[in-house]
């Protein structure tokens, strides 16, 4: 028998192994992991067969008793340890928090930072701590059926998710150590996983109503591009809402007072839950709660909810104004999420877009699917010719100004990666600094807009008041986080932040986490740390020569072509001698600074290739 | 930054995507034309690529962003068209005083500050839209023919009060979701 071979660590075999990527779906009741196998997407399966894995956690006084079904056995017994829904309070601050307390029936407390944690028997934990545990399982679920390591995966969020929101789900996955390829919208996902991308050209309006959030995708398809052209809904509105007014209802009906226990409650809601999901095949259900027996029909159902889907269906409407089309110009609609299957949410969404709403992937699985397809195509495995997704951010961005009012520099539904640049001005004589506070809404105030960051220009020259000239640019990258840079044009002087949420995780405490969980040996992590610069530095000398043999001689002159030969050769010599990953770090960095003119010379010339042989004569013939 | 600006000194938005420059832009073709450049440049078809060429995609698919969103809109395509002709269209350079106009513009604001008051203020809204879009679209074929004119005094103070509208717009779009909210 042949021995098995086992390669250097860091260095694969094959240069163009194929990777371990997935997709993700971090849900607010239920999460799943899905990778693309013999080419098709599935969703993956515990060693029980289950594909779902509810989102809930269990603490008890050492830490994670246990997660998934295992936990949710805990709700009624433990409902202060058992976490759920926690993607509710994702990026969300201790105000915020505070205003679920009737729907959630947690003990919360700021920490030091002022960052709302939860209590529980193992002390104070954190929305971003369990959505890490969380997305630990699945990915060690993946790894198992895989047999590898992952090398990235891309995770779902709702359209409507903030700055904030997005940015706390990329800090839970850095925390469980997963790379994240990309954070993709649920209903952009949906439909990938549809294969709506192969028709010619088409309006799909996606539907995603979950068990905590609702979402309304108005997305165009066109030759493999997905666009989004705008996303609406109601990051507090889903299956839960549901619930929990049928248990309002059999609340009233048994006569109990206002003010449940967790335990009262927790006892309401489950009651309710499955009285709704039998109503899906049934037209009445028996009630039993207490000594209390009642019925509860479809109609009656139908009229609890009526209200809430309306919600939906006008916030649908909305969206569709915002993309410019009428409900007659939607060609297809996708139905996604568990809370679809109520019947009277398929029939409601039906009759408002006048044709059948496509359900024929399970609803709850649909949004992983789509992510693992995506995941194929991000980690080089699968050609992504065929396929481009370009979104838009869901919530205008900008800054507080005089009398705590907004501008908005980026608005709503506006297409990512995008750059804004705006100019501002001091306010006194002799103002030498200035406080730029971040804010993400639509409303007019500061106040009621969602505060992401402050930051300082500071060493502005001293001038009259309206003298400065403070140019403040926003940038959102494709995955939707911002940063954000005020430069005063005078004096040059400059501030920059990268945009963390101000009740998230800061870097250092993802770090010092991170160094719990694993905690490296020093060696080891410089050795990690030397690898990864080496395998950079060899990226950027591949790339770079590449280039420098297709465009070099069209595109510089012969002292540039020179200066970056020179570099590259002195990047290689420290990629081989050196044991100092700084040294390397700061090598590649200055190789980088050279070939920046010439990379933006490449991209120039290819913009101009990618249109050429469309001469303008040919354009003005077709008008 | 640096990239970015330096294109948008060299290119107008119009030859960005191989357009004449002008008012009336073919929808479809500078749809097509901004999908086939977004497959070219956008951040994920650069994902495995480095650090220098991700940020080099990142700032110019935003530029291609940018050009695309101006000349879809008719507001942006007509401050645009004016700037090109070194007109400055941006919001606080002129107001208009056209004072039919601005009676029009307060009568319109105290309807939707009262719309609570009607019996269906989602109609009301509704028509309220439609009236305000209807003198939106005429005053984009004005803008169009004092463009055409070179009559860019005419031309400004059209585009104020283009904004006027666009504002007016957009916070019905608001009320409305205020009143949803209730």
């Amino acid at each position: 028998m042949a021995l098995l071979q086992i390669s250097e660590p860091g260095q694969s075999p094959q240069p163009h192994q194929r990777k371990h990527a997935v997709g993700i779906d971090l849900g607010t009741t239920n999460s799943l992991v899905a990778a693309v196998r013999s080419g098709t997407p599935e969703t993956l399966a515990d060693e029980q067969g289950r594909h779902l894995l509810p989102s809930v956690v269990h603490y008890y006084k050492d830490g994670v008793s246990c997660m998934g079904y295992e936990a949710a056995e805990h709700n009624v017994s433990d409902p202060l340890n058992t976490l759920s829904s926690v993607k509710r309070l994702m990026g969300r601050g201790l105000s915020d928090v505070k205003s679920f307390g009737d729907q959630l029936p947690y003990e919360f407390a700021a920490d030091d930072g002022g960052m709302p944690k939860i209590v529980t028997a193992a002390g104070l934990v954190s929305p971003i701590q369990v959505s890490a545990e969380i997305l630990r399982k699945l990915a060690g679920r993946a790894e198992i059926a895989l047999g590898g390591m992952l090398d990235g995966a891309v995770i779902t969020v709702p359209a409507y998710f903030d700055d904030a929101q997005r940015q706390a789900t990329k800090d839970a996955a850095t925390l469980a150590g997963i790379k994240v390829l990309r954070l993709l919208n649920e209903p952009t996902a949906a439909a990938i996983a549809y294969g709506l991308d192969q028709r010619e050209d088409s309006v799909v309006a996606v539907y995603d109503l979950g068990g905590g959030t609702f979402d309304i995708s108005i997305l165009r398809l066109s030759r493999g591009v997905f666009e989004v052209l705008s996303t609406g809904g109601d990051s507090a509105l889903g299956g839960d809402d549901f619930d929990r007014v049928i248990a309002e209802w059999i609340r009233q009906q048994v006569g109990m007072a206002e003010s449940l226990n967790p335990v009262e409650q927790r006892i309401l809601l489950e009651t309710a839950k499955s009285a709704k999901e039998e109503l899906t095949d049934q037209d009445a259900v028996k009630i039993e709660v207490l000594d209390w027996r009642g019925v509860l029909t479809r109609d009656q159902l139908n009229s609890l909810i009526d209200p809430l889907i309306d919600k939906t269906l006008r916030a649908a409407k909305k969206s569709l104004r915002d993309a410019g089309l009428n409900t007659d110009q939607v060609d297809e609609v996708i139905m996604v999420g568990g809370s679809t299957r109520t019947p009277r949410v398929h029939e409601k969404v039906g009759q408002q877009f006048d044709r059948r709403p496509h359900s024929d992937i399970d609803p709850d699985r649909v949004v992983a699917m789509g992510a693992a397809l995506q995941a194929e195509v991000l980690v080089g495995n699968k050609s992504g010719d065929d396929m481009l997704l370009l979104d838009v951010i869901p919530l205008s961005l900008g800054l507080e100004t005089m009398g705590g009012l907004i501008e908005k520099i980026i608005h709503r539904n506006t297409t990512i990666p995008v750059s804004r640049a705006q100019e501002f001005t001091t306010f006194k004589d002799g103002q030498t600094a200035m406080a730029i506070h971040i804010l993400q809404g639509e409303r007019e105030l500061a106040a009621d807009c969602r505060s992401l960051a402050r930051f300082e220009l500071r060493d502005i020259p001293p001038m009259v008041a309206g003298a400065a000239k403070i140019r403040v640019t926003y940038q959102v990258d494709a995955d939707g986080l911002l940063s954000v840079n005020a430069r005063e044009v005078v004096s040059g002087a400059e501030s920059h932040i990268e945009v963390k949420p101000s009740y998230g995780l800061d870097e250092n405490e993802i770090t010092n986490m991170l160094q719990d969980s694993f905690s490296y040996a020093k060696d080891d992590m410089k050795a990690r740390a030397l690898r990864e610069q080496q395998v950079e530095a060899d990226r950027m000398i591949e790339d770079l020569n590449a280039a420098l043999q297709k465009d070099g001689r069209a595109l510089l002159d012969d002292a540039e072509y020179h200066c970056l030969e020179v570099a590259l050769k002195a990047l290689q010599e420290v990629r081989d001698s050196s044991t100092e990953h700084r040294i390397l770090a700061r090598q590649i960095e200055s190789v980088g600074k050279i070939s920046e003119e010439f990379a933006a010379r490449r991209m120039d010339a290819s913009i101009k290739s990618a249109l050429a042989g469309q001469s303008l004569d040919d354009v003005e013939n077709n008008l | 930054m640096d990239l970015s600006t330096e294109l948008l000194t060299k290119e107008n938005f119009f030859q960005l995507f191989s357009l004449p420059p002008g008012w009336t832009v073919d929808r479809e073709l500078l749809d097509s034309r901004y999908r086939k450049l977004q497959q070219t440049f956008h951040p994920d078809r650069f994902s495995t690529k480095g650090d220098v060429d991700k940020r080099l995609a990142m700032q110019t698919t935003s530029l291609i962003n940018q050009a695309y969103d101006t000349l879809k809109s008719p507001l942006k395509r007509a401050q645009y068209l004016l700037e090109l002709e070194h007109v400055d269209a941006s919001q606080k350079s002129h107001i208009t005083s056209d004072s039919h106009f601005l009676m029009q513009q307060i009568e319109f604001r105290e309807a939707l500050g009262d719309i609570g008051d009607n019996a269906d203020p989602f109609k009301t809204l509704d028509t309220m839209r439609t009236d305000a879009q209807r003198h939106y679209l005429q005053l984009q074929n004005d803008f169009q023919a004092q463009h055409l004119a070179a009559d860019y005094t005419n031309a400004l103070d059209t585009v104020a009060k283009m904004q006027f509208f666009a504002k007016l717009l957009n916070e019905i779009e608001l009320r409305e979701e205020e009143l949803e909210d209730l």
